[in-house]
């Protein structure tokens, strides 16, 4: 009951050996996250936590370990090129972490992608996780439990707010998709919710965006044609400010688009049920979803 | 990041894109130098330089008119950069307040034969670089592409290919130019895209692009906004920066990597993720209240951080009570709890505070709170949080 990964993905980590690499490696372990290479150019032949094998190359984590699935926790000014071996070496899915990217770098990346088989997630993102199989990210493993609501969000603890409602309801996650918070990223919310749509176990989808761009709309009007799911939203930004960037190098309101407003207002037109706060998203869910 | 439009004609022209000669003043010392270097007794353009747009149509606070002159000759010019400078200038763009000016630039009057439009910025939808060009220059663009958007050329650019000299001259043909105006507009376009890529920007605007009855095409204004992102490989472009140009408690928060946007509102908020930020903002608003900034503290802050975001908020005296909304992943809410306890101590904060804390070793971070003997507020949810801190700010 899940997209993307689940208990049979080979995790290959790029820049296992840094310091976030690492913390964050070795948490997905002990959640259960089957970790079988990771790459650090000129440390390959060590070990990583006694027993996870360092290579130099992702083709090499590809050939000896069978990787399918990266992570990538390499620092912005070499992500990019980290994400370009790993479509090289023809990984199906690439997770990047990675704050701060360059969007320079990312517009190189799309280019490339669109001729690959690879999707990209984030950059600038928590990961993705589906409860009790594979948690691939940052976000906190305990506060997610196996269930049937698929969750796609920019933001990562906005998306652990609305997470954490839903467990506290008594149901759980098919599979949670961080998407990222960068103007250029290589899922945007239709992606995500294509998936979602497909997958026979996920019953039900929580939507979080916020101002800038129009992934938002675009995702509404891909269910409003397509999908019979209860679907439920947040929009983040109706008191930002145009022209700022908040935080996230995406969510900025410039020559009057990207508002909460037209987001919303796409939202309500897709008869998606939109949350007026952060603190009522499982709420706004369970209007029109019973389980 | 922005930078006065000096700066950007002086990299344009540093790329190859044509601008009117041009030279600066910062202090009434410099005014006759810096006008010797023009040309004697042609007209002079006179041009306030704040970040700003609307200059031209802005009033200075003491009466007297308009951030850009045109004047007949250098003495005259002196006389308006006089009554320009160390004023504080207001637009539309700048608020109630204004900025005040530290820099005036002269540049040659051009003859112009006709004004267009001409940008280069990253679309979103397509994540490719795209041209913008119209031959309606020197008016607001959105207006052109809102009542008739046949008059925008857009020409997209594959970022892996560059700019294609075909692409180029659909711009310049676009134009309705010819002969040496549409070589030398073939030209500019080029250089633009190029400065544009080599120096990560995040958009180039020239309003207006203008031709001269000699047939010259020369970008009269320059707009350039780089991508912070990239900042690490330009330290050139970084130099540039004027922090006299920014809320001094956001050059306070960047130095600490906090992400700070100061607000017009009296309850000041704390947060993990920029996401929750804004969410946070927004709940504060639904429950009547008005947020007084956007503050996002990162994944990992530590003690220091936390000190100092208090320290920053508590230092805008609008701020009538803070509300701090953490959920803790990789942050615990222990050692969150155990900052904010430390820095209320030092601060001797005076200000109503309203913890709520979720996630990783929360019931170890409320223990703290609860122990610090301090007077502030726990909450459950960000509902209950955002109701508190409304009705705290209210009494204040």
């Amino acid at each position: 009951m899940s997209v993307l990964v689940n208990k049979d993905t080979r995790l290959v980590v790029q820049g296992i050996t840094g310091s976030a690499g690492s913390f964050h490696t070795t948490q997905c372990m002990e959640y259960g996250t089957n970790v079988v290479a990771g790459v650090t150019p000129g440390k390959g032949g060590q070990k990583f936590q006694d027993s996870v094998p360092v290579f130099d190359t992702v083709q090499d984590a590809v050939d000896k370990e069978g990787a399918n699935v990266a992570a990538l926790y390499v620092p912005p000014p070499f992500a990019a090129d980290s994400i370009l071996e790993a479509i090289d070496a023809e990984i199906p899915l690439v997770i990047a972490i990675t704050e701060g990217i360059p969007v320079k770098d990312m517009a190189e990346v799309k280019a490339r992608l669109a001729t690959s088989n690879t999707r990209l997630i984030g950059p600038n993102c928590p990961g993705i996780i589906t409860p009790g199989e594979c948690k691939i990210g940052i976000m906190p493993g305990y506060i997610h439990k196996p269930g049937k609501v698929g969750i796609v969000s920019r933001s990562g603890t906005l998306t652990y707010e609305a997470v954490w409602q839903i467990t506290q309801a008594g149901h759980g996650q098919s599979t949670c998709i961080g998407i990222g918070g960068d103007p250029i990223n290589g899922t945007s919310h239709l992606d995500a919710v294509k998936l979602f749509h497909e997958d026979p176990d996920t019953e039900a989808i929580i939507l979080i965006g916020e101002i800038g761009g129009t992934a938002e709309e675009e995702a509404a009007e891909f269910i409003k044609e397509n999908v019979d799911k209860p679907c439920a939203a947040f929009i983040a930004g109706r008191t930002a400010p145009p022209g700022r960037r908040m935080g996230h190098a995406g969510a900025i309101v410039s020559g009057g688009k990207g508002t909460a407003e037209a987001k919303v207002e796409a939202l309500l037109d897709a008869n998606i049920s939109v949350a007026e706060t952060p603190s009522h998203i499982a709420e706004a869910l369970f209007k029109v979803w019973n389980p | 990041m922005n930078i006065h439009e000096y700066q950007a004609k002086q990299l344009f022209a540093d790329a190859g894109v044509a601008v009117p000669n041009g030279t600066v003043a910062q202090s009434e010392q410099d005014f006759d130098q810096a006008l010797s270097a023009l040309p004697e007794g042609k007209p002079v353009v006179v041009k306030a330089q704040i970040h700003a747009g609307g200059r031209g149509k802005g009033t200075f606070k003491d009466g007297f008119q308009g951030g850009v002159h045109v004047v007949s000759d250098a003495a005259v010019a002196k006389e308006k950069a006089q009554a320009m400078l160390g004023n504080v200038l207001v637009t539309k763009q700048t608020g109630e307040e204004g900025k005040e000016v530290g820099t005036v630039y002269f540049t040659e009057a051009s003859d112009i034969e006709k004004e267009y439009y001409l940008a280069v910025l990253m679309d979103r939808a397509t994540s490719k670089p795209v041209i913008i060009a119209s031959t309606e220059g020197g008016v607001d663009i959105e207006e052109v592409a809102e009542s008739s958007p046949e008059k925008i050329l857009k020409v997209l650019v594959d970022p892996a290919l560059g700019l294609r000299p075909y692409q180029a001259r659909q711009i310049a043909f676009g134009l309705e130019l010819s002969g040496d105006s549409f070589k030398q507009c073939v030209k500019l376009v080029t250089k633009l895209y190029d400065f544009f890529w080599d120096k990560d920007c995040s958009q180039v605007e020239v309003n207006p692009l203008v031709t001269t009855p000699a047939g010259d095409v020369l970008a009269l204004d320059a707009k350039v906004n780089f991508d912070s992102n990239a900042l690490f490989r330009h330290p050139d472009v970084v130099e540039l920066r004027d922090l006299t140009e920014e809320d001094p408690k956001e050059v306070e928060a960047s130095k600490f990597d906090l992400n700070y946007i100061a607000l017009d509102g009296n309850v000041a908020c704390m947060v993990n993720g920029a996401g929750l930020a804004m969410a946070t903002m927004d709940i504060i608003k639904h429950y009547g209240g008005s947020p007084a900034n956007f503050l996002d503290v990162g994944g990992g802050a530590n003690e220091e951080q936390v000190e100092n975001a208090f320290r920053i908020l508590v230092s805008d005296d609008a701020v009538k009570a803070i509300l701090v909304n953490i959920f803790g992943g990789i942050m615990k809410c222990d050692v969150i709890a155990t900052g904010i306890v430390n820095a209320a101590r030092k601060l001797d904060m005076k200000v109503p505070l309203v913890v709520r804390l979720e996630g990783t070793n929360v019931e170890a971070g409320k223990k703290i709170l609860a122990d610090s003997g301090l007077a502030l507020e726990p909450a459950d949810s960000l509902a209950e949080a955002a109701e508190k801190i409304v009705k705290l700010a209210a009494e204040a």
